[in-house]
């Protein structure tokens, strides 16, 4: 019972920094209709301007302002220097010029970090750890972060909502033509949401950099997953990227957790353990698979 | 494009001196992507190793992203336009997997620092084909060995859901002998949180942990983020706390146990000038054992080079076969399938007067062991 | 003769002489980087036939050519073993034998994948198509039998009845051949009343709908006859390297051969193999004189994709005054 609960909770942390990361991804899709492979390396640039600057400082926080600061800027910069001509492109362009930023992405941070992975603690507040339950203790850190994700996904919700910004971006989502036809300022928008983007993928990066090992190349592993929230949250949709990021941190978090071992009771063998990880390593994509085969568009699909 | 994802450093050519004279020897190698630091390692200690030989060589050194295809299209140049004889620096077994059959088909040698693939070890074992470092097997046969010896009877294995993860715990289990639960991670998994919390629930004596490279970097971390580090005690095998790691996740792998077939505090004449060597070279760069490998290897094709000259392949084969050479390992001896023979000890990760990781041998707990894989193997 | 045939010609009868130039030159390992781009030439030909033809874009499309791969892997494992796969089928070595298995079950494998991935259209299918290979990707990687992440070692490559295949040359002018005949298969194709419809599809998939065309079953077979080729491609690659690997499946296989397409030129039949040509060589020799390579390729697609719309086919053309 304590163990199903800690996994739901490993789950949950997982789902917020997929959604930090594919709540910019969905925006950057639904409003410019751009596919950014690139975006998994905004993610590696947050973490590891985080953690150097927290080298040089001592300071966890320095690391955090650097961290968002470096990943808007890299965003701000991508946007002005390449995503602006491929708005009109078609994906497969978009795909290509994205690819393209990736090497460049991880080969520069290899020319000036090096190759060994960088070393970050979390910050001295958060080094213990909680009794959440009678027998579990929880890392404090990972409690943080879950907050930190819940307060950007009000933050956001508020921001879209509530604020003449979120108007425009909405409607950016649903008819992106008419937009333009209003007279926006549509380039100002764009560069906007962009920036946004970044800086929540470099927030995702930063907060996971005490915890996994920041290297480079750590951006491509997780993009796909955030692809996957996307798809399933419906392109374009904040509220889906939340939702589809939860649900799969979690269903992710408890495949692994208990398939393998659920396997091995059912079928005899060391064969089950290996299937079993095969199969939760597999499960989100069949996840897609199956949510896209009955609602072709997504969950909560922005665009009609 | 999983090569073109991964990425690369330091030119070759400014951190290798050409001896233009010398026999040509054909270092392929893994330097782009997160794993690059082994193979940087792996042609550093070469360098070093051969140097001290002061034999004549030239080393080419290419990358091979890691991926097979690349290593075998690298291979093929090395072997049939440069005329290369003599190969080394594999790090992965996949990749050595693909290239070794190609070097032996053209009849040349290939000495590995690092892999070794079971597959190459038993009944196609070939003459031409020699490993310095270890066979996978032993590797965790140690560790095994290691946490019997401290008493434990229970024990949690975990390692990455791929052959190499699998060979780990099947090793560890042969020597343990006590109860082991097996947990298999994602080949790419970087948080483990999952695990952390499995571990707790089953409350090993003991937790043992085959994660190379930033795998390794992110368990440690959060063994000691989930206060597990304090009370459920962890033996690892060298792979999984090389210097990189250590430097990277400090105090976090501190109370951990190790073993290894070597360690910087050993007190032979070849370890310390080899140390010494180093930090010379490289005072920034951590001293692994994936360099200290390449550093032996680069020893043994060194004097064989001296002894034989790089010419005639038999009369080096024969050379390299004798390993006539100091180890910095010390006891030294190729096994029947030209794999080694050699010593087992256990380690511990003590803090240092500034609190960071420092690895300090303790005692020898296998002694002049080869691998299972050898009796199969007729040459 | 039409002048793009001459062409053909003249490149293939070029191509041919590759052997004999890399040993004139003492650069051999050439022979073994263009087997390897026209291999690769023929994975993204296929490809092409659905994405610049068919207007469907695949992101999967490494999960054929790998299951064309392992088909030979696998049958030569259990030859090599002497055991039989599931029980009853026998292993071989034969080429005969192994390449058309290996084209019919990339396509079976097609065609489920693509019974089901053509249900969705837009970005929806580039992810389904990447769920599903990274099924297959996960699937092969935990099959300990065939060697898991490692992959399956063939010691030797598949014979063919009369040649010696060991010869690298000889090897390399049967994938040659493999490769002209594929590239006429598709010309073929492209003109044929069937290619014809695929390309309609493209345009206008409610007109090619209303005149009566079961869009949905026509792009199935495309999907279908696409992935053969792939399974076909990574049948030859697996002889040619005498290597099957789970990387052979990798996500970012799928993703190089978009790069080739895209490179050379969507939709061109010369293209895919242009462009392949083009990335493999430019890679290898990148890495053979810096580490640093990937920066040099990435600035050089980034460039190719900003300054020029239809890849290096376009270029071409406008070079050559508007030729094929």
């Amino acid at each position: 019972m304590i163990l199903l609960f800690e996994q739901l909770l490993n789950g949950l942390q997982y789902g917020v920094t997929l959604f930090l990361l594919a709540a910019g991804l969905t925006l950057i899709f639904g409003i410019m209709g751009v596919i950014n492979l690139a975006h998994g390396a905004l993610y590696m640039v947050g973490a590891f301007a985080a953690s150097w600057v927290a080298i040089q400082t001592g300071s966890f926080w320095g690391g955090l302002l650097a961290g968002l600061v470096a990943s808007a800027i890299a965003g701000i910069v991508v946007e002005l220097g390449v995503m602006r001509r491929l708005y009109a492109r078609d994906h497969l362009d978009q795909v290509l010029a994205t690819f393209a930023l990736i090497l460049i992405f991880n080969q520069s941070t290899v020319l000036i970090f090096g190759r060994q992975p960088l070393f970050t603690s979390v910050p001295e507040i958060f080094s213990g750890s909680v009794q959440i339950l009678p027998g579990l203790p929880y890392p404090t850190y990972r409690l943080f972060v879950i907050a930190v994700g819940l307060a950007v996904a009000v933050g956001l919700y508020f921001l879209i909502n509530k604020t003449r910004v979120g108007m425009l971006v909405r409607a950016g989502a649903t008819n992106r033509q008419m937009v333009r036809a209003l007279g926006v300022n549509i380039q100002g928008l764009y560069t906007a949401v962009f920036a946004l983007g970044a800086l929540l993928a470099g927030l995702a990066g930063v907060m996971a950099s005490p915890i996994v090992s920041v290297q480079v190349g750590m951006g491509d592993e997780i993009i796909l997953a955030t692809f996957v929230v996307v798809v399933i949250g419906g392109v374009g949709s904040v509220k889906g990227a939340f939702v589809a990021g939860i649900v799969l941190g979690m269903f992710d978090t408890m495949l692994r957790a208990f398939l393998p071992a659920t396997l091995q009771q059912v079928m005899p063998g060391p064969e089950a353990q290996a299937l079993g990880v095969g199969l939760s390593s597999m499960g989100i994509y069949l996840m897609m698979a199956l949510v896209l085969l009955v609602r072709p568009r997504g969950l909560f699909a922005a665009r009609g | 494009m999983k090569k073109l994802l991964t990425t690369a450093s330091l030119l070759v050519a400014s951190m290798v001196p050409a001896y233009a004279e010398g026999t040509k020897i054909g270092v392929i190698t893994t330097l782009s992507g997160p794993a690059g630091y082994l193979g940087e390692q792996i042609r550093d200690g070469l360098t070093l190793g051969l140097q001290a030989t002061g034999a004549a060589f030239e080393l080419v050194v290419e990358d091979d992203g890691r991926d097979p295809n690349t290593g075998v299209q690298v291979a093929d140049r090395m072997l049939n336009e440069e005329g290369i004889k003599l190969l080394t620096g594999i790090v992965f077994s996949n990749v050595s997997g693909a290239v070794v059959p190609e070097a032996l088909d053209a009849g040349a040698i290939y000495v590995s620092p690092n892999a070794a693939p079971s597959g190459l070890a038993g009944a196609k074992c070939n003459p031409n084909y020699f490993v310095v470092s270890w066979q996978n097997d032993s590797l965790h046969e140690a560790s095994g060995a290691a946490a019997k010896k401290l008493g434990y009877t229970t024990a949690v294995a975990l390692a990455p859901n791929y052959q190499a993860g699998k060979d780990a715990i099947e090793g560890f289990k042969r020597e343990f002998g006590g109860e082991v639960t097996e947990i298999y991670t994602g080949v790419e998994q970087s948080d483990f949180a999952g695990e952390m919390a499995q571990i707790r629930d089953k409350a090993p004596q003991v937790v043992f942990q085959f994660h190379p490279g930033g795998q390794g970097i992110a368990f440690l971390k959060q063994y000691q983020q989930s206060g597990l580090l304090g009370s459920i005690p962890m033996v690892l095998s060298e792979p999984s706390y090389d210097g990189v790691i250590l430097k990277a996740v400090g105090p976090a792998a501190v109370g951990v146990t190790g073993t290894t077939h070597w360690n910087a505090d050993f007190d032979n004449e070849a370890s310390k000038a080899m140390v010494a060597a180093w930090a010379a070279a490289f005072p920034e760069t951590p001293l692994t054992t994936y360099a200290q490998q390449a550093y032996d290897t680069g020893l043994l094709i060194g004097g064989a080079l001296n002894k034989a000259g790089g010419e005639d392949v038999a009369a080096l084969q024969a050379a390299i076969k004798a390993a006539d050479f100091t180890s910095t390992r010390g006891h030294f001896a190729f096994g029947a399938n030209q794999h080694p023979i050699q010593d087992w000890y256990m380690t511990e990760i003590v803090a240092d007067e500034a609190g960071n990781p420092k690895i300090v041998t303790k005692e020898k707990i296998r002694e002049a062991v080869g691998d299972v894989y050898a009796a199969d193997c007729k040459m | 003769m039409k002048r793009e045939n001459i062409i053909l010609l003249v490149v293939f009868v070029l191509l041919a002489l590759v052997p004999f130039a890399a040993e004139f030159t003492g650069q051999s390992s050439w022979t073994k980087l263009v087997g390897q781009a026209l291999i690769y030439g023929m994975a993204a030909a296929s490809l092409n036939f659905i994405l610049g033809y068919g207007g469907m874009i695949s992101f999967g499309h490494a999960a054929f050519f790998g299951v064309g791969g392992y088909v030979v892997g696998i049958m030569y494992h259990h030859f090599d073993a002497g055991t039989a796969f599931l029980g009853f089928i026998p292993g071989t070595d034969q080429m005969l034998i192994t390449l058309p298995a290996a084209v019919l079950v990339a396509g079976l494998a097609a065609a489920v994948v693509g019974a089901l991935s053509l249900r969705t259209g837009g970005v929806q299918f580039i992810m389904i198509t990447l769920a599903f290979a990274q099924m297959f990707f996960f699937l092969f990687i935990s099959l300990k039998t065939y060697g898991g992440e490692d992959g399956i070692m063939v010691r030797r490559t598949n014979a063919l009845p009369g040649l010696d295949m060991k010869d690298k040359a000889t090897l390399y002018w049967v994938v040659l051949g493999f490769a002209a005949a594929y590239y006429l298969f598709l010309r073929r194709l492209v003109q044929s009343s069937f290619g014809q419809i695929i390309a309609g599809i493209r345009q206008n998939e409610r007109r090619m709908a209303a005149m009566g065309i079961s869009t949905y079953r026509y792009k199935l077979y495309a999907f279908i006859l696409s992935g053969m080729g792939a399974g076909l491609s990574g049948a030859l690659m697996v002889n040619f390297l005498r290597f099957a690997s789970p990387d052979m499946m990798h996500w970012s296989k799928s993703g190089e051969l978009m790069v080739m397409v895209i490179l050379g030129g969507v939709g061109t039949l010369a293209g895919p193999f242009i462009g392949a040509g083009a990335l493999f060589t430019l890679e290898s020799m990148l890495a053979r004189y810096t580490e640093h390579w990937m920066l040099p390729v990435g600035i050089l697609l980034l460039i190719v994709v900003m300054t020029s719309k239809g890849g290096l086919m376009a270029l071409i053309r406008k070079l050559t005054g508007g030729a094929k």
